[in-house]
This record gives structure tokens, C-alpha cells and sequence, in this order.
């Protein structure tokens, strides 16, 4: 059937093509470029919609174009990819709408930013899509070339700067990677993601080489998803504008990372076989590190995005702590997470976007009584940051009460020591900002408040950050409904173990 | 008579070695129509490309005696499937930038001479890839030389003319070694075609000096460190459609002669020393040649440099054939290394060429914020920058995978590293010039504006190693067809 051959590429298709429009756009035709970002990202939804019906209906949707001799781009649709994908569909939409209104009053070019931010996004569906390792290298290599410019976009010293080791660091972890790939097809002559991992009955022959193959892959991984010691780019790359920011740390560079840990550790090793080797303890451990150093830098950052940014990095190795824990429930809550964390990390960034660029806000000392004057963005930012202390019912609670159950049935009680110093962290640098808000008088005199009956900011500004806080807190509340996450994530772990 | 009857298969490698080579007669005898003439060779050359690949898609090889007599006398032209994709790859190069020239030489800058010259140029590499007879190689070889010399010395700059005649000693010093190798060939077997040679008894102690002499004359022509000395100064100073030309196609072309030796002739004396010397200079010209690069100040410099590293990568094809488990892979990775890397230089140094057009000189410290004045131009250079580097989805980036296969296959993982090392400096190198380029600045570089044509050209030739990446299989049926390797 047509469509079980080409949804997978049209839905990659349908960022890609607006994205190659726009950039020979010029500058001032405002109108058509938003009805081609918001048109393509409208477009996408509907066809994954589509797609996670026909998954969740064991129907099989698969492009193959060859690209090399015996090797060929795969694109398919597994319970993993249509969970990434759905992630990045809905936040690509509300990013690209607060993009529109942010960048509204930008001196640079805005075609090169939305051109890049379509390949950007491409770059990600591609990521969540790939069947492959090799399709995977490809969108990986290809998201880190299309985000340059987008942290580079306002071409500061500042930003040139964030930008030259944001390059070295994923261009280096992208060299290990490659090499990993390319020794892994030389060894074993597939790299074909497995539902269940696929190098089992390799190891009796190659066990040693294996082992370097899974070092060489997690390191090349781990820059882009910030594990310790490899996440000196992020805290710089805030220098982005907030968009690019909300998207990087939501479900474009630092998750492509993460995902590519839980492909590696679920789809072409098995977590089973991962553990036979012995290659989960130390990714346990690099996990466990990062979450506690994370917390730990972010309490000491003034600048909001910064401390968002450290936060990231403890945040995201929540995924990479559930990849590296044997058992099905460890493995819901890594999983879970990658949409979780998406979800209330965009909502962080999205208020921080907003008090910078309403109120002149970058800095948490300057956040006394932002609440009275934009009570909308600080209830949604109180929201994300609730959630991501672990508070019930937000979606944080559950990712933590799985991870820690999981720790537990796998008997490995130390991964409670390590959640609750991380929450107690969490809550240590993300109270005082909710306190501030709220309950602290302000000092700064504002921008006037606009007339009663008018919103905080734009309309497109503020609603994004309301409708993904919303999000997180449904995540949540509703986690047993059909097709939520945590649903979405049982099937999967179903799958892994089971395959 | 109809067209059909002049355009015979079998005719058509003469007709792609004659139509430049009348063209630039032409233009010798009336200058006027040079500019036209070129035009018309560059859109009939292609066609008459396209149709000979058909050819050789189909039926493997073609081989052709001119005028009828066979081929110790007469003149032999052979077509197969590599011989296919380098004239396929020099015409899309020297069409496009045919058009590039067309517009850069205003009516009243052109120099008298360009255009027979670059003509001249063009039918000595069409008939490079086509000879499979050694003289004739020395002589379109040498051909190739003298007009590249004579086209970098076309910019009369205080820099050009010594860079022109240091070019020029060298390229007679690689021709000379050359001859002497075929000489050699010659008293031992009395025959100078390719393929009886190749059926001839091997092993006589003079072939090996043969060897010896032929290489090392192609690889001073090619640039291969440390006889690399005399590129970056002629590429560099040389005018932009010349330095583009010069750095995607001549260097390739005593490199293809190589190969092809290196293919009929040589295989069976090559021992895992030799490889493994060329292999080490190419290994060194990797990185001195990205270190170069790292340090140059002028944007064309830096380009320059760029091809000695990439000139390094190439050769590395030799050491990898030589092991068996990995032969084909690694050649069809050296072959698309000459391809991608063809269109990726040739779209710099265009991208280059449209920055001094504009600004009048590419000093990188003074380059700021250029990519508001020449967004198409820097695109391309960005788009050729990625396949410089070897990131997918450019042809750069299948070469690299087929060689780190045909690497890791035979066990020398040590060549692995070097090709990923390699591409961290490339990265390097290109990165620090987009840092400037890509930087915002209130006051934006001042210049003239640069016809359109002259950014688009550059932009075509860029997006042609994205197309590359994209249709490796077809492309390499191509090149495979007639079973080269």
C-alpha cells in the first residue's frame, strides 16, 4: 500500500520542503513563510496521528531508499519512533508559533532562522524515524550542521563563541560515533535497529570488541545528550535565542542524544545482552553522576537560562539512569521521561523566553513579584518546575516513581539515594525562583501593564507555555488513559522485553 | 548524412576529445568568438557525456581507433566506466564554470587568451581520460600542464607570475619523470598501449624502475606531500574559474593516470612497503595540509591548503587496495573521494572567487559578517564545507564510509583513525572561516554586488556533492561498469 511505504517519508517531508522554501523566501514576505512553517507543522501532526493509530494496530510502516551499496536508508514507524515523533510534531508546532512572535522584531535574517529551525526539526523526525544505525548517524550529523546557525543566529561575539564548542564537542562525539557505527557493520555486517537487540549471537566471537563498540557509541551519544564529562557545550549554547533554547532542550539536540542511548542500549545491543556484558553498571554510574552534578551546578547559576540549562543536564540522564537499569519498570520510567522532560522542560524555557523578552528579565534576582505582573507565564513556569521536582500529580512524579520501583525490583537501592537528593536539589534551586515570583515584592519598575482584558504579552508567546504546562500536568493526572505516555511506554517495554 | 551517421557510439570519444579542441582553434584564429564558442562546447560536451556514459552503462567499454588503424599504430581511445565518470565529472565542472568565466571576464577584463586556453585545457583532460596508450598519456599530460601554467599566469599579479613559473618547472620536472618511466616500458616491450602491456610478462627489473620514475613524476603533478610546495601559492593566486578548475580537475587528472597504471600495469609489484610509504605522506599531507589551512589568512590560501589535505585523503586509496578483503570498497571510496571533492572545491573556490569579486581581496580577518552581502555564495561554501569535512548527506561523507569500511574490513583501524582525525581538521578549518563569516556586525563589509550568475554557479556546483550523497548506488554502477577495478 502506498501509505505503509511512504508515511515515514512524507512526514519527514513535511518539515524538510517548507524548511528548503523558505530560505530562498525574501525577508519580507512574513505572511506566506508563517502559513508555510505553521501549514507544514499542521500537515505533520495529522499524519502522525495517523501513524500511532496504525502502530498501535501492529500495522508496519517502512521507506527504504538504498543509499550505498547494501545499505539502505530506513525509515520506520516502531512504538519507540512514533513516541518521538509524536513529541517532536506537537512541540515543533508550538515552538514554531512562539518562534513567529519572538523573532518578530529580529534584525537578522528570519528566513535563515525558520529555514534552519524546518531542518532542524527534519533533522529530529529523521533521528526518531531512522531504522537504522546508519539512518541514524545520517539525521544525527545532519541535526548538529542544521542547530549551528540557530546558535549562532544573532552572530554576538557571545554567541560565536557558544557556537565554536558546540562544534567541537558534537562534531568530536560525532567522529566516535561514525566510528563506532563503522566498525560495528564491519564486525557484524548489520545495524539494523532489533526490537530486543539483535548482537546476542556475537558473543562468543567478539565480546572485547563489542565492548569498545558500546564505549565508542555512548561517548559519541553522550555529547549531544550532555552526560558528565561531556556537556561543557550546553550551559554556553543558552546564548541561543529562547525557541532555539526550548527546542534544543526539549526534543532536539540533548534528546536526539538520549534516544540515541536508549536505540543503542535497547535496539542493537538488548538490554539483556547489555547486561550480560556488563556494560550497564558503568553507564549506571556515569547516569547517577550526572543527575547529582547537574542539580548541584544548577544551584549556583543566577542567570535563569543557565540554571534551565543545568537542569537539562541532570534531567536528561533520568532516560539514560532507566536505559542502564535491567528490568521492564526501569525501563517505562527512562522511557516515559523522554516525553516527560520534554514536556516541562519546554514549558521552563518558554517562561524564561517570555520574562526576557516582556520585562527585560534574564536574571532570578530580578525575578521578585513576576507573578502579579505575568501571573499566566509564572503559574505555567511553577507547573514545570513542580514537575520537575517530582511533585504528584505532574508528569515528573511519574517518571520518578517508576525509575525508583524499577531501581528497587532490579534490587539496586542506591538509585533511591540518588532520586531523592536529586528532587531535594531539584527543589533547592527551583523554589526560591517559584517564591520569588509569587511571594517577594517587586523592586524593578516594568514595562506598563497593558489595558485590562488584554493578554500578559502576545498571544503567541503566552499560549504555548500554557498549553505544554498543560501537557505535563495531563501527562500526569490521566497516566493510565489510553495513549498517554506512560501507556505508550508499557508498550514499548512490553515490546523490549518481550520482543 | 545525418547526425545519427557522425554520432556512432563508437565515434563518440572522438568527438568529446575534438569538439574542445577545434573550439579552441577557433578562438585562437578569431579571439572574438571565443566566449561562444566555449558556451556552445560546454552545453554539446555535456551532451555528448551523457550519451557516451549511456554507452558504457550498457555495454561496459568502448574502445575506438581513430582514423581506422588499430592500436600499435594508430591512435586508440578507450571508455569504461571510470574513464566514464571522470569526463562526466570534469565536463559538469568545466560547463559550469564556463559560465562562471563567462561573467567573471567583463567584456573589457578578458584577458585575449583565457578562453583558448581553458578550451585547450579541456580537451587535454577529456583526452587523458580517454588514452589507454602511455605516450599518448605523457602527452595530453603535458598538454594539461602547460595551459594550467599558462592560465595561473593570466592574473599578472606580483604573486602569480613566480607562483606560474615555479608551477611550471615542477609540472616539466613530473612530465620528464614520466616519459623516462614510459621510455623505459618502451625497450623492454617494445609497445606503449595499456593492455598489452598489462598482458606482457611482468617482472623484469626495469619495470620496477619504470614504476619508480612513473610515479613519482604523477605524484609531484598531483601535489602529494611533500611535493605538494608548489599548489597553494598557483591555486591561490591564480583567477577564481581558474583556481577552481585547477584544484578539482588537473591535480586529478596525473592522479587518474596513476590509478589506472597503478590498476593494469602495477598491481602485481606492489608490496605492502610501497603502499604503506604512500600512505604516510598522505597521512602527513592530511595534516599539514589542514594545519596549513588552520593558520591561513587569506580565504583562497586556505582553500589551497585545504586541497593538499584532500590530495592526502585520495592516495590513501593505495594503501587501503592493498589489502584484498577491502580492494573494491576502497577504490569505489578513492573514486568517490575525486568525484565529491571535485565539486565540493570547485564550488570554494568559485564562493572564494565571488568574496575578492565583491570586496576586492579575502583577507578572513576582514571577512565579517559577509554572508549578509553574499548569502548564496556562502550557502554554497557552507554546503561544499560539509563535504569537505565527510558529514553525511554529502558525497565526502559515502567516500569516507567506504574507505573507514574498507579499513576496519581489513583490519587497519589505524587508518580509521587518521580518516576521522582528518575530518576533525577539516572542521577546524572550515568552521574558523564561518565564525567570522557568520558573525553579525552593524557595518557590513563593503563591495560591489556580484552577478547573479557567478553566485548560482557556485551554488549548483555546491549542491552537486549533496547529489552525490544521495545516489551513490547509481553512481557507482557508473564507475564499476566495464569492471575497472
Amino acid at each position: 500500500m502506498f501509505l505503509d511505504n511512504w508515511l515515514p517519508l512524507i512526514i519527514l517531508l513535511t518539515s524538510l520542503l517548507p524548511g528548503i522554501v523558505i530560505f530562498v523566501l525574501p525577508e519580507a514576505r512574513i505572511r506566506l513563510r508563517t502559513s508555510l512553517n505553521m501549514g507544514g507543522a499542521t500537515v505533520k501532526l495529522a499524519l502522525i496521528g495517523v501513524m500511532i493509530w496504525g502502530v498501535r494496530h501492529e500495522h508496519v510502516y517502512e521507506t527504504r531508499l538504498s543509499i550505498l551499496p547494501n545499505m539502505d536508508l530506513i525509515l520506520n514507524a516502531d512504538a519507540m519512533s512514533a513516541m518521538m515523533t509524536a513529541l517532536s510534531g506537537i512541540l515543533w508546532f508550538l515552538t514554531t508559533l512562539y518562534a513567529i512572535a519572538y523573532l518578530e522584531t529580529s534584525p537578522q535574517s528570519r528566513s535563515r532562522f525558520f529555514g534552519f529551525f524546518s531542518l532542524c526539526v527534519s533533522s529530529t523526525i529523521g533521528i526518531a524515524l531512522a531504522g537504522n544505525l546508519i539512518t541514524f548517524l545520517m539525521f544525527y550529523e545532519m541535526l548538529t550542521l542544521s542547530t549551528y546557525p540557530l546558535v549562532v543566529h544573532r552572530g554576538t561575539p557571545d554567541s560565536m563563541r557558544a557556537g565554536r564548542i558546540y562544534i567541537a564537542y558534537t562534531i568530536g562525539g560525532g567522529a566516535a560515533f561514525l566510528i563506532g557505527v563503522a566498525w560495528l557493520k564491519a564486525l557484524v555486517g548489520s545495524v539494523a535497529f532489533t526490537e530486543g537487540g539483535m548482537l546476542a549471537p556475537f558473543v562468543d566471537t567478539y565480546a572485547t570488541q563489542l565492548r569498545f563498540i558500546f564505549l565508542l557509541m555512548i561517548a559519541g551519544l553522550g555529547v549531544k545528550a550532555a552526560l558528565v564529562p561531556l556537556h561543557g557545550w550546553l550551559p554556553n549554547a543558552m546564548v541561543a535565542p529562547a525557541p532555539v533554547s526550548a527546542l534544543l532542550h526539549a526534543v532536539a539536540v540533548v534528546k536526539a542524544g538520549a534516544f540515541g542511548i536508549v536505540r543503542v542500549v535497547y535496539d542493537v545491543f538488548g538490554i539483556e545482552f547489555s547486561a550480560e556484558l556488563g556494560l550497564l553498571p558503568p553507564l549506571a554510574a556515569v547516569a547517577a553522576f550526572t543527575i547529582v552534578y547537574g542539580s548541584v551546578r544548577a544551584l549556583f547559576q543566577d542567570e535563569l537560562k543557565k540554571r534551565l540549562a543545568f537542569s537539562t543536564v541532570s534531567q536528561v540522564s533520568y532516560i539514560v539512569l532507566g536505559a542502564s537499569i535491567l528490568g521492564p519498570v526501569a525501563t517505562i520510567g527512562g522511557i516515559v521521561h523522554l516525553v516527560h522532560q520534554g514536556l516541562m522542560k519546554i514549558t521552563l524555557f518558554f517562561c524564561a523566553g517570555n520574562f526576557a523578552e516582556t520585562l527585560e528579565v534574564h536574571h532570578i534576582s530580578q525575578m521578585n513579584g513576576v507573578g502579579r505582573r505575568m501571573p499566566w507565564t509564572m503559574a505555567a513556569f511553577t507547573l514545570g518546575a513542580l514537575g520537575m521536582i517530582g511533585v504528584p500529580p505532574i508528569a515528573g512524579f511519574i517518571s520518578k516513581w517508576y525509575l525508583g520501583t524499577g531501581g528497587l525490583a532490579a534490587g539496586q537501592p542506591w538509585i533511591i539515594v540518588i532520586l531523592a537528593s536529586s528532587s531535594l536539589l531539584n527543589a533547592a534551586y527551583f523554589l526560591p525562583i517559584i517564591y520569588r515570583g509569587w511571594f517577594q515584592d517587586s523592586a524593578e519598575s516594568w514595562p506598563d501593564k497593558p489595558a485590562a482584558g488584554m493578554l500578559e504579552t502576545h498571544w503567541m508567546l503566552l499560549f504555548p507555555p500554557l498549553i505544554t504546562a498543560l501537557l505535563a500536568l495531563l501527562a500526569g493526572l490521566l497516566a493510565d488513559a489510553p495513549f498517554s505516555p506512560l501507556e505508550w511506554a508499557r508498550l514499548i517495554a512490553a515490546r523490549e522485553y518481550h520482543p | 548524412m545525418n547526425l545519427n551517421d557522425f554520432l556512432q557510439p563508437l565515434t563518440l570519444p572522438a568527438w568529446i576529445v575534438s569538439l574542445p579542441l577545434v573550439a579552441a582553434g577557433l578562438s585562437v584564429a578569431l579571439p572574438k568568438i571565443g566566449k561562444p564558442a566555449a558556451i556552445f562546447t560546454a552545453v554539446a560536451t555535456s551532451m555528448l557525456v551523457v550519451m557516451l556514459g549511456g554507452e558504457v552503462l550498457e555495454h561496459g567499454t568502448l574502445q575506438m581507433q581513430v582514423g581506422g588503424w588499430p592500436a600499435p599504430l594508430g591512435i586508440s581511445l578507450h571508455a569504461d566506466g571510470l574513464s566514464a565518470a571522470m569526463l562526466a565529472i570534469a565536463c559538469l565542472i568545466a560547463a559550469v564554470v564556463t559560465f562562471y568565466a563567462a561573467s567573471y571576464f567583463g567584456p573589457e577584463t578578458s584577458p585575449p587568451t583565457f578562453w583558448p586556453l581553458w578550451l585547450f585545457l579541456w580537451a587535454a583532460l577529456n583526452a587523458l581520460f580517454l588514452s589507454s596508450d602511455i605516450f599518448n598519456l605523457y602527452v595530453t599530460l603535458e598538454l594539461l600542464g602547460l595551459s594550467a601554467v599558462s592560465l595561473v599566469a593570466l592574473s599578472r599579479s606580483a604573486e602569480a607570475l613566480p607562483a606560474a613559473m615555479r608551477y611550471l618547472l615542477v609540472s616539466l620536472t613530473g612530465s620528464l619523470s614520466y616519459l623516462t618511466g614510459v621510455a623505459l616500458l618502451y625497450a623492454a616491450n617494445g609497445t606503449l598501449d595499456l593492455n598489452t602491456l598489462a598482458a606482457a610478462e611482468p617482472g623484469s627489473p626495469s619495470i620496477s624502475t619504470a614504476f619508480a620514475l612513473m610515479a613519482s613524476g604523477l605524484i609531484i603533478k598531483s601535489a602529494l606531500f611533500p611535493m605538494h610546495f608548489w599548489l597553494p601559492p598557483a591555486h591561490a593566486n591564480a583567477p577564481a574559474p581558474v583556481s577552481a578548475a585547477l584544484s578539482a580537475l588537473v591535480v586529478k587528472g596525473s592522479f587518474y593516470i596513476l590509478m589506472r597504471l597503478w590498476l593494469t600495469l602495477f598491481e602485481p609489484l606492489i608490496n605492502p612497503g610501497t603502499a604503506n610509504l604512500i600512505g604516510l605522506m598522505a597521512a602527513i599531507a592530511i595534516f599539514w595540509g589542514s594545519v596549513q589551512a588552520l593558520l591561513a589568512k587569506r580565504l583562497k590560501l586556505l582553500v589551497a591548503y585545504s586541497t593538499v589535505a584532500q590530495i592526502g585523503y585520495i592516495f590513501l586509496v593505495f594503501p587501503l587496495t592493498s589489502m584484498p578483503a577491502a580492494g573494491q570498497t576502497a577504490w569505489q571510496g578513492g573514486l568517490y573521494f575525486v568525484l565529491s571533492h571535485a565539486c565540493a572545491k570547485a564550488a570554494v573556490f568559485l564562493a572564494a572567487g565571488n568574496v575578492i569579486y565583491s570586496v576586492g581581496h579575502d583577507r578572513i580577518s576582514e571577512l565579517k559578517g559577509i554572508v549578509r552581502r553574499l548569502p548564496v555564495s556562502m550557502f554554497a561554501f557552507a554546503l561544499a564545507g560539509v563535504s569537505l569535512i565527510g558529514l553525511p548527506p554529502s558525497g565526502g561523507f559515502i567516500a569516507k564510509w567506504l574507505y573507514l569500511n574498507a579499513a576496519l574490513t581489513a583490519g587497519q583501524w589505524w587508518w580509521a583513525v587518521l580518516i576521522l582525525f582528518g575530518g576533525l581538521l577539516s572542521t577546524a578549518y572550515v568552521f574558523r572561516f564561518f565564525s567570522r563569516a557568520f558573525s553579525y556586525s552593524t557595518d557590513t563589509v563593503a563591495g560591489r554586488p556580484v552577478p547573479w550568475i557567478m553566485e548560482w554557479t557556485a551554488f549548483v556546483l555546491a549542491s552537486c556533492t549533496m547529489i552525490l550523497g544521495l545516489t551513490a548506488p547509481e553512481v557507482i554502477q557508473l564507475f564499476t561498469a566495464g569492471q575497472p577495478f
